[in-house]
């Protein structure tokens, strides 16, 4: 996802010179072409992730579009109350691009677990909430995110994760994207889980279980027509996130179900539970330890299929 | 512009709105008001009547509390209607108690501390690269230099040499509960500015002549950024007020109100 950010970062630099990338001290190797295609246009402010949201809304301010770019907790975290009060009040032009979501560097321990930025960031007023699923979708997505004004949060994976998207897929900024249809189950994945949300989608017909997948590269402002049309649809919508199970797209979806009157499907949230992880280790680790893994996903989705056939 | 009879009547607009409001921040406007009386009357290129004009000195209030001051120096000054300054804090009004940009001519909304000295770097940065001759100033509280984002920004101006930017520190020794002295100590204050290779130049910040030396600053090729601490009285010209940590939070109301009205105005005529 990273390349594929830089990628379109950099044919949106060349084509407006508004276009600044702003780092804390972070994308060795990763921001170097660039910095050296672009020096105008970048500038690595150190570590310093508050004042780098701050100059980047002074940026804003006189008409720039700015990318601040960190590891998750780091340009979001850090500096909440900045992109708070400076950057979305203020509808800055200002998208905060992080990388390293979920457990992408799940061994380097807690402090680079970046497992409640969907919730946090969601909540604040005014900030557009985009995790690409894939690094189609992070190509597509980098470019919509600058093209179109006012603040956002881009949560980037790392490096090499699978393209999931076959041919050309049409990725538009708030919109739900279909990867497959099924009658029986609607599978919703932010950001990086979508390969194991596939995967698991792969196994769940073997199990004679039918399950779309949907993609949800956009939290917020959430396609809400797309989750209720699901919701009237199939019996049951799971949620997969590398994330909390509260407050990110397992609570966005069931805000919008909660809402519904009459025969609606029932919410199955995956995502990580609330306290902090236990083990550190690898992405694939991680998410094996926290029951998102393809295996762990269908055992959960077949539990709470069984409960609803024999009414537990 | 006359900077004296400014200072004298934005600190009667103040006193009015923070009375009729019965809210806060008296000392700390007070403190002020001869700085943003000298910026508005003498040193901030600007256009009234087009707030958003390009070549417009920049300046931002990051002490965000003492906002009505800078309300009442912008009505004073023409960019609105200073009737409009009676709904200050009152429901549905624009001009909310830390200051906002709803307001014409202000830049940027603060409230939370150690905010507007960063936004004020990226606007400085970004006027350097397109080659534009403004300034950016900023006024920051004594007990706002605490906070650590602040000299996070003041590394960045020195790193990039943003002689265009100008920080004003309102140096009135008291901050919320206690003196600075005892809450934080600053001192050596300007040396920590000077070790960090800003320009720094202390003045009296009541006295007008020093304040209009030390605010022209201009922006020069590889120049440093410039502060200007300003040493000034928390509460100045209401004589129970000066020196007071009560007069952070307290609220001007009844026979001390009305004793603050009479010296101001008598100042004012004097």
């Amino acid at each position: 996802m990273r390349d594929a950010f830089t990628r379109a970062l950099s044919e949106l630099a060349a084509e407006d010179p508004r276009v600044m990338l702003l780092t804390g001290d972070l994308g060795f190797g990763v921001l170097t072409p660039f910095a050296a295609a672009y020096p105008k246009q970048f500038l690595n402010v150190g570590v310093a992730e508050q004042n780098m949201a701050g100059i980047a809304v002074g940026l804003a301010r006189e008409g720039r579009i700015v990318f601040t770019y960190s590891i998750a907790n780091f340009n979001t975290l850090r500096c909440l109350e900045q992109l708070r009060n400076d950057a979305c009040y203020h509808a800055a032009n200002v998208k905060v691009v992080s990388v390293g979501g979920g457990f992408c560097y799940g061994a380097l321990g807690i402090s680079h677990h970046a497992t409640e930025d969907l919730a946090i960031m969601r909540s604040l007023p005014g900030l557009t909430v985009v995790a690409p699923g894939d690094p189609v979708e992070a190509g597509a997505l980098t470019r919509a995110v600058g093209e179109t004004p006012g603040t956002f949060y881009l949560r980037l994976g790392r490096g090499g994760e699978p393209v999931v998207h076959r041919g050309a897929p049409h990725v538009v900024l708030g919109k739900a994207l279909r990867l497959c249809d099924g009658a029986d189950v609607a599978i919703l994945s932010v950001g990086g889980m979508l390969s194991n949300a596939m995967v698991a989608a792969e196994l769940l017909a073997q199990q004679g279980v039918a399950a779309s997948v949907t993609s949800i590269h956009t939290i917020k402002p959430l396609d809400e027509s797309a989750i209720v049309a699901l919701a009237r649809e199939v019996g049951l919508i799971v949620t997969v996130e590398e994330h909390i199970a509260c407050g990110g797209l397992g609570g966005a979806v069931a805000e919008v179900v909660a809402g519904l009157s009459g025969a609606r499907a029932r919410v199955l949230r995956i995502g990580v539970g609330s306290g902090f992880s236990e083990t550190i280790g690898s992405q694939d680790h991680l998410r094996q330890v926290h029951g998102l893994s393809p295996d762990g996903i269908i055992r959960r989705i077949l539990e709470t299929l069984q409960e609803r056939i024999y009414g537990h | 512009m006359d900077t004296q009879a400014l200072a004298h009547r934005i600190r009667l607009d103040a006193l009015h709105m923070v009375n009729r409001a019965k809210t806060s921040h008296i000392g700390s406007m007070f403190s002020m008001a001869d700085v943003v009386a000298v910026l508005y009357g003498r040193i901030l290129a600007k256009r009234p009547d087009h707030p958003t004009w390009r070549d417009r000195d920049r300046f931002i209030l990051s002490k965000g509390h003492a906002g009505a001051v800078v309300y009442a120096a912008l009505a004073a000054t023409g960019y609105f209607d200073p009737r409009l300054l009676e709904s200050y804090c009152r429901n549905g009004s624009v001009f909310c108690g830390h200051i906002s940009h709803d307001v014409p001519g202000v830049e940027v909304s603060t409230g939370s501390l150690g905010h507007g000295l960063p936004i004020a770097a990226g606007m400085a940065y970004a006027a350097r690269q397109d080659g534009a001759q403004h300034r950016v100033f900023t006024i920051l509280s004594d007990g706002e230099c605490d906070e650590g984002s602040n000299w996070e920004a003041v590394l960045f101006g020195a790193h990039h040499r943003l002689s265009n930017l100008v920080a004003i520190v309102d140096y009135n020794k008291i901050q919320s509960l206690a003196s600075v002295a005892e809450t934080l100590a600053l001192e050596p204050f300007a040396d920590k500015w000077r070790v960090f290779n800003w320009n720094v130049i202390e003045v009296d910040g009541h006295d007008h002549a020093a304040l209009v030396a030390a605010l022209d600053v201009t922006p020069v090729p590889n120049g440093r950024p410039t502060c200007v601490i300003a040493h000034t009285t928390k509460g100045k010209g209401v004589s129970f007020m000066e020196n007071s940590v009560l007069w952070h939070y307290r609220t001007p109301q009844g026979e001390e109100f009305a004793a603050a009205l009479r010296e101001l105005e008598e100042a004012a005529r004097a």
